[in-house]
């Protein structure tokens, strides 16, 4: 199916079951723990060997001698896999390092070897056995350090550079301006369930059970890292303990799960231990970001300038932090620049709402910084600065839907913003000073083309097959619920398949894209069935009502089940995505309002009340779409607050590469939130009118928070995380 | 404390409060450990040079003449007899000895609360304890709460308030709150209980500061308290 033009009224319209707070359907496997995640796959190789992997100690540099001996020789050890004796292998194009080091050492703890022994004990304490002798180089791990030779880079996603009418001279000319500089640090996804992979061969024949966000990109980045074919590799991934990015594409434990078995000739399980994940796998790298706004003495935008700077190993890619600012605010003269400097720390990439997620950091408190100067309150900032269109390419390219002024205004009602004192330093509550922030959320809504089979049996019973994955996101519901919608039966007559390559491709979860796109698929896939049922039992399909679970025209009616008759009736279709992104800007949007405590003492910061309004078009099930904005929210918070991966600057490495050093929040810093969700159906975004929310609450959120600390305590912070010492600084002296 | 002994969340905590600062249960910990302690200190690769390179070699060599310990686990009201190595946590014993995978790893050591299970009633990491410790304990793992067709009120709970997304710190947040509800009922303070010898409730911020030990990155926290609460059935101490 084809989406090129705007849905009409459609079977989904009817929202008897889309569009409700249903309970996961996956809720009580979950709960009671008896939904298998990739290492506790017992069932499909009991007989799996333990792998441990062996991380580099050093950052950049060459590998000069493995001595693997002992490690050989230990009880239990069935085999240790370098790159020695692993076979030729490649690096998948989708990699910006390789996932096993050798000769040459690309960051700290890359794999050097993999020991597989017959019990988990064994191959760890093996594992210390394993010496390697280096020849390291110098590396690059400071970014300010590097700032000046960083290069222009384009990113996959769009490029580096943009420019719309005369920005210098509009700031130049500006009644007011702002023109400040930010930071944030390297950040760690931190999913609760470390990578894992169980890895078995048939022959030729690769299976990977595994725990990835898109299951088609596994396939391809295993073929071209093992150098086979792609048909000959099977991933499945029916559970995720989280991804935020850390799983959208193979990492060691795959690939050297694979190796394992290979050498050991028996299934092989291996997990990343916690502390090798922050370096071994991939993060959201650290960014320095210049933001300039110039403003007519009203409020008014003229010109508006996002600069940001980041780092990556060579080859690598810009975080886009700057993105948002090209769609957010209206400004007839107005740039953006990435530059990307080459640093020796790692992969940096995806962390939920790349680029959008630290871009709000620094655009969201300009824009509070540029309110004050104005003497204008920042909603009312925000508010006069919306753009119903492209600001770039102008009124030809409108935005789909767009409904930041309400998220604004709304959110400031429920919120009680009018109580907020604009002076900062003036509320006190005992030794705390209380403030309010504000910030806009805006996330893009990309869409990826998405494939499903759908099958109903005899007793009428559906089946939906997709290699779509549920991270957490609620995919197992929204397509049940999708489904039972377009069927017309219950959500308990529906089962779903996820997460399986012998399923048909589905767009996967990444980029908030995964909610609307999949159900799209799906979508596709029952109108396909409705019409071949109802062609085979007579009816006019455009007649035809599905409801009940029967199939109603012309007075007529017959049950699914008879109608697909004994044998059943199974059909494939695809949603695929025309050219709508590029006639229509796509983005859901948001307002986040925060209020926060200061202690005058410590300089502590507590989040004492949360409220954000979010518009994404169709919300496919209100329960789980709040539980991902509360989700993302809190992640706002750590990164405002807490969360920084350490860089040892002299030897290359994240120093605090754990659970315990790297701080995410936990239950007492985070308070009662309230999320409110605006009425919108977006025709232009996909059959469904529904829009991504997954990362929309990560983006802003953050930067109410910092903006809440600055009405607390006159204290500006630029550069995150805005711990206590920081705001201790600031603060006036105690006597 | 409370006028009724605390009720068993899973069929047997104690009623004597002090249980939990019993110091037996040190002295237990201590002579049970013993066997394992050298290797599992070891194991951390703290230390360098030739002595360290040869403690290491005797770990991966199995430690004393790489024997294995018999233990008696008694989970969820079954009792099985293993011979393991002595370095088997509790958290690998069930899962990767017993096929009890519900517990997970979520960093194995002790950081994130998502392998926490109940051990005499009283939640602990498991990932932080030897299984050779635990002989004869009586264990409750998120299985021996309850099915998918029969659940503890508490997996219902959170079912119904969405107190979890990715699902994999869910089994410890479960087990964890159901053994802080317990400890609440019996009286133990917390670091935000006003009063440590009063009665103690399951006010929000009481939870807060007793479940900060189980992480959940997909951040379910307010569903989860709102979960907590409704199966405490305290009135008192909520958030306006």
């Amino acid at each position: 199916m084809k989406f090129d033009t705007p849905a009409l009224d459609n079977p989904i319209d009817r929202t008897r079951v889309i569009g409700r707070p249903t309970d996961r359907i996956d809720g009580p496997a979950k709960v009671t723990g008896t939904a298998p995640y990739a290492y506790e796959r017992n069932d499909v190789a009991p007989n799996a060997a333990y792998g441990w992997i062996v991380g580099t100690g050093i950052s950049t540099g060459r590998i000069v001698r493995i001595h693997t001996k002992e490690a050989e020789a230990a009880r239990g050890v069935l085999a240790v896999v370098t790159y020695e004796n692993a076979g030729k292998l490649a690096k998948a194009k989708a990699h910006t390092a390789r996932m096993l080091a050798g000769p040459d050492v690309q960051h700290y703890d890359q794999a050097v070897a993999l020991v597989v022994a017959e019990t988990f004990e064994q191959a760890r304490a093996a594992a210390k056995l394993v010496r390697v002798e280096y020849a390291p180089n110098k590396g690059r791990f400071d970014l300010a350090a590097e700032k000046e030779n960083a290069i222009k880079k384009d990113s996959q996603v769009g490029p580096a550079d943009t420019a719309t009418g005369d920005f210098p001279a509009a700031f130049a000319r500006a009644a007011v301006t702002v023109d400040a500089t930010y930071s944030t640090p390297d950040q760690s996804q931190s999913m609760m369930e470390p990578h894992a992979t169980i890895a078995a061969w048939n022959g030729d024949e690769l299976s990977l059970w595994t725990s990835n966000q898109m299951i088609a990109w596994a396939v391809r980045d295993t073929a071209e890292t093992l150098l086979i074919a792609p048909e000959k590799i099977h991933v499945s991934s029916p559970y995720i303990g989280g991804g935020f990015g850390a799983k959208l594409w193979v990492r060691a434990d795959a690939i050297m799960a694979a190796l394992g078995a290979r050498a050991a000739k028996r299934p092989v399980k291996v997990a990343l231990s916690r502390p090798q994940i922050p370096n071994n796998t991939t993060h959201r790298p650290a960014t320095i970001q210049r933001v300039r706004i110039g403003a007519g003495k009203d409020g008014r935008i003229d010109a508006i300038a996002h600069e940001s700077w980041s780092g990556d190993l060579p080859d690598g890619d810009i975080e886009t932090a700057a993105f948002q600012t090209r769609l957010l605010y209206g400004g007839a003269n107005r740039m953006t620049a990435h530059r990307l400097a080459t640093l020796h720390l790692g992969e940096g990439n995806a962390m939920r709402a790349p680029g959008e997620a630290v871009g709000h950091l620094a655009l969201e408190v300009a824009m509070d910084e540029l309110a004050e100067k104005l003497g204008i309150d920042p909603v009312q900032l925000r508010i006069l600065n919306d753009i119903q269109h492209d600001p770039e390419k102008g009124p030809e390219r409108p935005f789909s839907s767009r409904k930041l002024v309400e998220c604004l205004t709304v959110g400031a009602e429920r919120f009680g913003w009018a109580k907020r004192n604009p002076k900062p330093g003036q509320v006190r509550d005992g030794d705390w000073l209380v403030g309010m922030g504000v910030a806009s959320a805006f996330r893009n809504s990309p869409t990826q083309d998405s494939a499903a089979r759908v099958g109903v049996d005899a007793k009428g019973l559906i089946t939906v097959e997709t290699d779509m994955t549920d991270i957490g996101t609620g995919s197992y519901t929204i397509i049940a619920q999708t489904a039972a919608e377009l069927m017309g039966v219950p959500i308990e007559r529906i089962t779903v398949k996820l997460g399986d390559s012998k399923a048909p491709v589905s767009s996967g979860s990444g980029g908030q894209w995964g909610a609307n796109s999949s159900t799209s698929g799906v979508y596709a896939a029952c109108m396909k069935l409705r019409g071949e049922l109802a062609k085979k039992a007579g009816f006019n399909v455009n007649e035809a009502v599905f409801e009940d679970g029967q199939i109603r025209a012309g007075g007529r009616n017959i049950s699914l089940g008879e109608a697909a008759g004994p044998d059943g009736l199974t059909v494939e279709d695809k949603i695929e995505f025309g050219d709508m992104q590029k006639k229509f800007a796509q983005a859901s949007f948001g307002a986040h309002f925060v209020e926060v405590g200061v202690n005058a003492v410590t300089g502590e910061t507590r989040v004492r009340r949360m409220s954000g309004v979010f518009a994404a078009g169709r919300i496919l099930n209100p329960k789980a779409a709040r539980s991902q904005v509360i989700g993302a929210m809190t992640m706002g918070v750590g990164a405002a607050l807490m969360e920084e991966l350490v860089v040892d600057k002299r030897f290359g490495y994240f120093v605090n590469h754990d659970l315990a050093e790297y701080h995410i929040p936990v239950h007492a810093d985070i308070p009662n939130q309230e999320v409110h969700f605006l009425e919108e159906l977006d025709d232009k975004s996909s059959p469904m009118k529904a829009k991504g929310v997954g990362e929309l609450g990560i983006c802003g959120a953050g930067a109410a928070v910092a903006n809440a600390i600055y009405n607390a305590t006159g204290v500006r912070l630029r550069d995150y995380p805005l711990t206590l010492d920081k705001v201790l600084e600031g603060l006036p002296s105690i006597v | 404390m409370p006028d009724e002994p605390a009720p068993s969340p899973t069929g047997g905590p104690p009623d004597d409060p002090l249980f939990f600062c019993d110091p037996t249960t040190r002295r237990v910990f201590l002579t049970r450990a013993a066997g394992a302690s050298a290797a599992v200190t070891l194991g951390h690769g703290l230390f360098s040079g030739p002595d360290a390179q040869a403690a290491v070699q005797a770990e991966a060599g199995g430690g004393e003449a790489g024997g294995e310990e018999e233990v008696t686990l008694l989970i969820n009201g079954r009792q099985t007899k293993l011979r393991l190595d002595p370095r088997v946590t509790l958290l690998d014993a069930m899962r990767e000895h017993l096929q009890l995978t519900g517990s997970k790893k979520g960093c194995d050591h002790g950081q994130c609360g998502a392998c926490t299970v109940l051990v005499e009633g009283r939640r602990i990491n498991s990932c932080l304890s030897l299984a050779v410790m635990h002989d004869g304990d009586k264990i409750t793992t998120i299985e021996g709460l309850g099915t998918p067709a029969a659940m503890h009120p508490m997996q219902a709970a959170f079912v119904k308030h969405d107190g979890f997304q990715c699902g994999y710190c869910t089994p410890g947040q479960i087990c964890s709150a159901v053994g802080m509800l317990a400890e609440i009922k019996a009286g133990i303070p917390s670091h935000v209980s006003a009063d440590l010898l009063g009665e103690m409730s399951a006010s929000e911020e009481e939870i807060r500061e007793r479940m900060s030990g189980n992480l959940c990155r997909c951040a379910a926290y307010s569903n989860i308290i709102a979960a907590v609460r409704e199966v405490s059935g305290d009135k008192t101490g909520g958030e306006a």
